[in-house]
């Protein structure tokens, strides 16, 4: 009796639970499932507004006016290349400080790490860091992009704090066959290192992909653009690219607000979406060493 | 002394490679951290971006005491502290909420692809967000369907227009985007709980609830305060990529935060000493807050946060 009352009531309980746990889902995955139907909605239907679960008229014509649309393209490469590059420079050049600095022998090491925190603590913040970029000329520049992204003292941390835990034993035979300290890092160290290079370059990868911000500051140049910059001006400031406004012409829409809008949100956010279930859980491992550490 | 000297030349020398490995990281720092943090003098000075610094004038406090003066400036101070209250007092229990609930989920499985689900928002980027909150919030969208649907309004509202509704925006759109993320932290926390502890619990007659306080929100105690702490001493700041997007002319009497001020004043008015100024203040307070939270973090759980 006792027990069977016991079970009733947690039965009501997981389900309930169970029902709120599937409510969160919906809510997560809802807003991705509506920008991709609403990209597939044929431009004359989505005039009508946007629907809610099904495309009423299927049409991949948004995707073509997206795929045709020679400057969104140009942005979509812009983004890759940030991407690529950014993510490689990053991983070495902060692997190679940080492996430096893991060296508790190191002449320096307490004056370095000292300075190295003091960034942590008090930055110049947005207008000193602008004018600095317009002084180095980094100012509507691809690398801005790239090289104030090249380290992070985050990341240099969890770098220091992985190679630690490196047997000293494989450096030392290393060392004892003539290795250099770069022979090292590159031959012994960062190939022991794989999972946690993984889940610094796909956080610096998914900043990378992600950031508009860097681009509304410091890029003018249409041609050096990223896709992310150029969809926050079509979705924030209602501008339009000039394919997009041939294709609004032939439809006769009066905001790129419908279809082509949201194709333009897919395809920004695709690769993400794609990659996302294999990488997620290097992306949960990089928060765990990182709250340790912190 | 002389020899000491030498002796530290020779090991320094003879660690080149390692010295070659941390040096440009160290210049790096120089560059892009120290440098602007020197910069901030122009708060100082009537500084044109025309000519080299050394060349304006020094104005003394007057950038200060214009921005103090400056209604717009105070209202931006009530806009980034209200929206950081209503993050902090609605927003900060939301994951620990959804931390422990999900640990009540017996199925691993299912707990692990909620949990997978839930964080997939926290890596899509502002901008796409941000376009379907705008999407959503406006004439025909599903906010104003749902709320007509429920009966609860009568006509349409444009949510995004009316300065009213944006620090609640902001707390909506950032509990949907970062609560599975948040939530980690406390997962992992939970985690680590002793089995054992629940199992003597239930021996004892503890319900499921009990259990829950007694055990599970006590052992992750020290984790939500130093989170806490952490997002006290966070108060000045704001969800600059959240805000950017969301704002507009409109709205911008609620949305403009300290952090959009300093842009506005700054990159779009060109007024970078004023800006600077600002800007030097605000780090300076966010500086003291920081050191408050790592004494308080050492005070309540013995262990600073730097």
């Amino acid at each position: 009796m006792d027990i069977r009352r016991r079970f009733r009531r947690i039965g009501v309980f997981e389900v309930c639970n169970t029902l709120l746990m599937l409510a969160v889902c919906f809510i997560t995955l809802y807003p991705m499932w509506f920008v991709f139907i609403n990209s597939l909605n044929a431009p004359e239907q989505a005039l009508l507004g946007t629907v809610n679960w099904f495309p009423t008229q299927f049409s991949l014509a948004s995707y073509s006016v997206v795929f045709n649309d020679k400057s969104l393209m140009h942005g979509f490469y812009i983004t890759t290349m940030r991407t690529v590059i950014g993510t490689v420079v990053h991983v070495l050049f902060t692997a190679i400080v940080a492996y430096g600095l893991s060296k508790t022998n190191l002449i320096g090491r307490k004056i370095y790490m000292k300075i190295a925190l003091i960034t942590m603590l008090f930055s110049g913040g947005l207008i000193p860091t602008f004018i600095l970029m317009t002084k180095l000329g980094l100012y509507d520049n691809f690398l801005v992009f790239i090289i104030p992204a090249m380290y992070t003292f985050f990341n240099m941390v969890i770098f220091m704090s992985f190679f630690r835990t490196i047997p000293e034993s494989l450096e030392e035979s290393a060392k004892v066959d003539g290795a250099s300290d770069y022979g090292v890092l590159f031959k012994i160290v960062l190939p022991n290192s794989m999972a946690v290079i993984a889940t610094i370059a796909l956080f610096s990868a998914v900043y990378h992909w992600n950031d508009y911000y860097q681009g509304v500051i410091y890029i003018h140049s249409q041609d050096k653009l990223p896709l992310q910059t150029m969809l926050y001006k079509i979705i924030a400031e209602n501008s339009m690219s000039f394919m997009q406004q041939q294709a609004m012409a032939q439809f006769g829409a009066r905001l790129p607000g419908n279809s082509i809008k949201f194709a333009s949100m897919m395809v920004a956010t695709l690769p993400i979406l794609l990659f996302y279930p294999f990488i997620q859980r290097y992306l949960v491992k990089g928060v765990m060493i990182g709250a340790i550490k912190g | 002394m002389h020899q000491h000297k030498t002796g530290l030349m020779k090991s320094f020398l003879r660690q080149w490679q390692l010295q070659s490995m941390v040096i440009p990281g160290i210049v790096w720092m120089f560059i892009f951290c120290y440098i602007p943090m020197f910069w901030l003098i122009i708060a100082f000075m009537d500084y044109s971006i025309a000519k080299p610094m050394l060349e304006s004038p020094f104005v003394g406090l007057k950038h200060f005491e214009s921005f103090l003066s400056d209604d717009r400036f105070w209202r931006s101070i009530r806009n980034t502290l209200g929206m950081s209250t209503i993050k902090l007092v609605l927003g900060f229990p939301i994951p620990i909420l959804f931390a422990l609930m999900l640990n009540e989920i017996r199925s691993i499985r299912f707990k692990r692809s909620v949990q997978t689900i839930s964080y997939l928002p926290h890596f899509i980027a502002w901008t796409i967000f941000g376009g379907i909150t705008l999407n959503w919030l406006g004439e025909g969208g599903v906010v104003n369907q749902l709320m007509m649907g429920l009966g609860l309004q009568e006509r349409e509202i444009l949510y995004n227009s009316d300065p009213k509704y944006f620090w609640w925006i902001t707390y909506f759109t950032d509990t949907l985007k970062e609560t599975g993320w948040s939530a980690i932290i406390y997962i992992a926390a939970i985690a680590g709980i002793d089995p054992g502890l629940y199992e003597a619990a239930e021996l004892d007659g503890a319900n499921r609830w009990q259990r829950m306080w007694h055990i599970t929100v006590q052992s992750i105690r020290p984790t939500i305060a130093i989170l806490f702490i952490l997002a006290v001493a966070g108060i000045l700041g704001s969800n600059f990529e959240q805000i950017f997007m969301l704002k507009n002319n409109m709205n911008m009497k609620m949305a403009e935060s300290l952090d959009l001020y300093i842009y506005n004043m700054g990159l779009v008015s060109g007024r970078h000493s004023f800006s600077t100024a600002v800007l030097f203040v605000r780090s300076i307070v966010a500086l003291g807050l920081l050191f408050l939270a790592n004494y308080t973090s050492k005070k309540l759980t013995g262990d600073g946060i730097f």
